[in-house]
């Protein structure tokens, strides 16, 4: 298939995932502080701390709060990561290959996007937050159910499939390293039952806490962070989102699992096997922000080599145009 | 309300009304449906149409606000209905010009015969900003050029069809055409029925037929796409969907590459070789070694592969001097001297401002005529004689002292009107159709087209760009 169109699906996927996880992050923060009403204020922070984007917010806006975060989460069109630039950005991906995509993948987009965009929807968002932001996510949800449904599992697919799972995988990295450093003040306390509420919403970001529930009758900052991170079913976790996407990089390539073809297959196939043999005691002794801090910058060169090896052929040309 | 008792007619040809303000027997079906519906249906029923078309993103921007403001092109729920026998008149009289009009091309680019006969005057031709000198002494694949037409029908207040311009580049229009049907099969689905009306959802699939019979002989399953300018064109939705329906690639020229003497498609597994293109591109943008030197769109060296013979391209460059609108006054001759035939389907007649009899009349008549500019598309570079004003009249004489060749001038036409849905009151407004015509192994005419309809009262310009709407086309 054309660069151009693997490149468009890709991040198709990857911003759709990325503003179902900011709806997801913005909903359990409205959860948790109805359970600690005279905090309010200062859960409102941390969410831009997991984006990483304190600089861009705090040139627009004060202080924190649950209008100002969510707006600027939300709506703001300047901002490259809120969900509306995300969804709009998806879908300008999506136009560029409605001949590849299903029309209900693109009918749907399409008017999640416009019907984000109408001037209603802060209005909506603002009177019943809790609405809004569960009907963002499920829509985000129905999105991968029709491509899962009316689309060819053939290459296009999976090139968009690993966009989601790269994304997802980051997300949840994201969340747990922020939420790690913020409730754990001493590496002592890592295997008590504290603070259960914020633990628990922890969870609930990444649609866990069910899950995780089935196997772990504590709910430990340990526990939660090794389901999270090495699961091996749960289908958002570290784990899972880097052995799926190698899966699709094998089938796109058609070649073995374990074989290594590329620079792409090489840094994934790597990752996955480093997640398969590790655990979460290593994980700790080495310090846990250190760890995800260097599993992102794993993440973030397999993003490129993919780019590398699929989407941008110059070099390529460069050196056909050079023999005639 | 949505009703035909308090339609007015007036002195227009109407579509779909006779003289006695009775539907015409192909519009009864259609006339007595609306006339039952109960009152705020048919709006109703265009609303949601509308609410369609904007799902499904069949929309252009609107330049100047980033708000991302987006319209959907202008459609009207009630459609167009063309009897059997106009079609008939339409079909054949299409076949014989578009024979005509492609032996022209071969021959102007090659012999050069009907220039040495006369019929011509070869300056004009010679002079044209569409004649590719490039072509010269070039046969295109099966000798077709123009593999896709969309030829612009008026009728005239005396009920005939006559022929207004011949579109041989890149004609437009078709996804609406397709798309408009769709969102009438499911606002009157019974009507339908009951009408007989010939189906045109083969379209595409003809089309890929069309493509197909053009690859080279050896090659057993042709690599085919659709090369677009990318989305800020504003028929892009357009080359999707053609795209999609035909199960090709969109192609832009950022993933084309000419390598080894072939024109090749990047790819996630290195380069595949395409063996036909349906270009949406504009000959001057095709190729910039060939054509204009600062596009971007196009794919360099892509000419030398194409008169190579190893990738096939419809339209073939330079069919636009067949449809230059000075050279179209010409087209009965060039019917006359390559069939033998007289035309089926007339021209509207057409004052030539090269010609010095003609430039003093149209000179003389500039409030009364209609007065194009020889290479302008879309309604632009246009003067519509009685809607204009003095300065206006002014400033096209001086455009035409100064470059006569490149102006025609037609008397107005007092173009047909059909019924068409304006708030909630049904309005007579002004229409043409464009058919479409396929030139492959054989010549096909889509039975339908697109009927554009001047949307604003009065305006008998139908361009999309310039105010215009469209219909869905009923043949039966």
């Amino acid at each position: 298939m054309l660069s151009r169109v693997a490149n468009s699906i890709y991040w198709m996927c990857r911003y759709i995932e990325r503003a179902e996880n900011v709806a997801r992050f913005i909903s359990v923060n409205l959860n948790l502080i109805l359970d600690m009403p005279s905090e309010g204020g200062k859960h409102w922070e941390p969410l831009i701390m997991i984006t990483g984007d304190h600089e861009p917010f705090e040139k627009k806006w004060s202080e924190y709060s649950q209008e100002s975060v969510s707006h600027f989460l939300t709506f703001d069109r300047d901002y490259p990561n809120s969900i509306l630039t995300c969804l709009a950005a998806a879908r300008e991906n999506a136009r560029s290959i409605r001949e590849i995509i299903s029309s209900e993948m693109w009918e749907h987009l399409n008017n999640f996007y416009l019907e984000l965009s109408n001037a209603n929807s802060s209005t909506f968002a603002a009177k019943d937050p809790h609405r809004f932001y569960k009907i963002i996510q499920m829509r985000s949800q129905l999105f991968t159910g029709l491509m899962e449904a009316t689309m060819s599992h053939g290459e296009a697919w999976n090139f968009g499939r690993i966009g989601k799972l790269l994304e997802r995988a980051d997300k949840t990295s994201r969340i747990l390293d922020v939420k790690y450093f913020m409730l754990l003040p001493r590496s002592d306390q890592v295997n008590t039952p504290i603070d259960n509420i914020q633990w628990t919403a922890v969870l609930k970001s990444a649609s866990a806490f069910e899950m995780f529930r089935k196997q772990n009758h504590r709910i430990t900052p340990k526990d939660v962070a090794g389901f999270l991170i090495f699961d091996r079913h749960f289908p958002r976790s570290i784990r899972y989102c880097i052995t799926a996407s190698n899966d699709c990089l094998h089938t796109i390539t058609d070649s073995a699992p374990g074989s290594v073809n590329s620079p792409t297959e090489k840094r994934l196939g790597r990752l996955k096997a480093d997640l398969e043999y590790a655990d979460i005691d290593e994980v700790i002794d080495q310090g846990m922000h250190e760890y995800l801090d260097h599993l992102q910058t794993r993440l973030n060169m397999i993003d490129q080599s993919i780019g590398e090896t699929f989407f941008n052929l110059q070099p390529l040309i460069e050196a056909t145009l050079n023999e005639q | 309300m949505e009703t035909f008792t308090t339609y007015e007619k007036e002195n227009y040809y109407d579509e779909l009304i006779d003289e006695n303000g009775n539907p015409r027997p192909e519009a009864k079906i259609l006339v007595d449906k609306i006339e039952t519906m109960p009152e705020g249906d048919l709006v109703m029923r265009q609303k949601a149409a509308e609410a369609l078309l904007l799902r499904m993103g069949i929309t252009f921007n609107v330049y100047g606000r980033d708000e991302g403001t987006e319209k959907i092109f202008p459609f009207d729920i009630i459609p167009r209905i063309v009897p059997e026998s106009d079609w008939q008149q339409i079909e054949s009289g299409l076949k014989q010009r578009i024979i005509a009009l492609n032996e022209f091309l071969q021959d102007i680019y090659n012999d050069k015969k009907i220039l040495k006969d006369k019929v011509i005057p070869d300056d004009l031709i010679l002079s044209s900003k569409t004649y590719r000198k490039e072509c010269e002494g070039f046969t295109p694949p099966r000798g077709i050029w123009c593999h896709v037409t969309g030829t612009d029908l008026i009728r005239d207040s005396d009920g005939g069809f006559y022929v207004l311009e011949d579109n041989l580049r890149c004609p437009s229009g078709v996804s609406y055409m397709l798309e408009n049907r769709q969102v009438l099969k499911r606002t009157f689905p019974q009507v339908f029925d009951a009408s007989r009306v010939r189906p045109i959802d083969d379209y595409p699939v003809r089309l890929l037929e069309t493509l197909e019979y053009l690859a080279p002989d050896q090659v057993a399953s042709p690599t085919i796409g659709v090369l677009t300018p990318g989305i800020y064109n504003s028929a892009y939705f357009e080359h999707s969907f053609l795209s999609q329906q035909m199960g090709v690639e969109l192609v832009e020229g950022q993933d084309l590459v000419v390598s080894d003497g072939f024109v090749h498609m990047l790819t996630t597994k290195g380069l595949k070789r395409v063996d036909v293109l349906y270009r949406r591109l504009d000959d001057d943008f095709l190729d910039p070694e060939v054509f204009r030197p600062d596009s971007l769109l196009g794919v360099r060296g892509l000419m030398e592969v194409y008169k190579a013979g190893r990738i096939a391209l419809a339209n073939a460059p330079g069919t636009g001097i067949a449809d230059d609108k000075v050279i179209y006054a010409y087209v009965p001759k060039i019917i006359k001297y390559y069939t033998g035939e007289d035309p089926i389907l007339p021209n509207v007649p057409t004052y030539i401002c090269q010609d010095e009899k003609d430039r003093a009349y149209v000179l003389d008549n500039l409030d009364k005529l209609v007065v194009k500019a020889a290479n302008e598309s879309g309604g632009y570079g246009m003067l519509i004689g009685p809607h204009s004003t003095k300065e206006e009249q002014n400033i096209f004489a001086e455009k035409i002292n100064a470059s006569p060749r490149n102006y025609m001038a037609q008397p107005t036409i007092s173009l047909s009107r059909a019924p068409t849905l304006v708030g909630d009151k049904i309005e007579g407004r002004h229409v043409d159709l464009r058919p479409y015509v396929l030139f492959g192994e054989d010549i096909y005419i889509q039975p339908g087209g697109l009927t554009r309809v001047a949307l604003t009262k009065g305006s008998l310009v139908v361009n999309s760009s310039q105010g215009g709407g469209s219909k869905d086309t009923w043949v039966l």
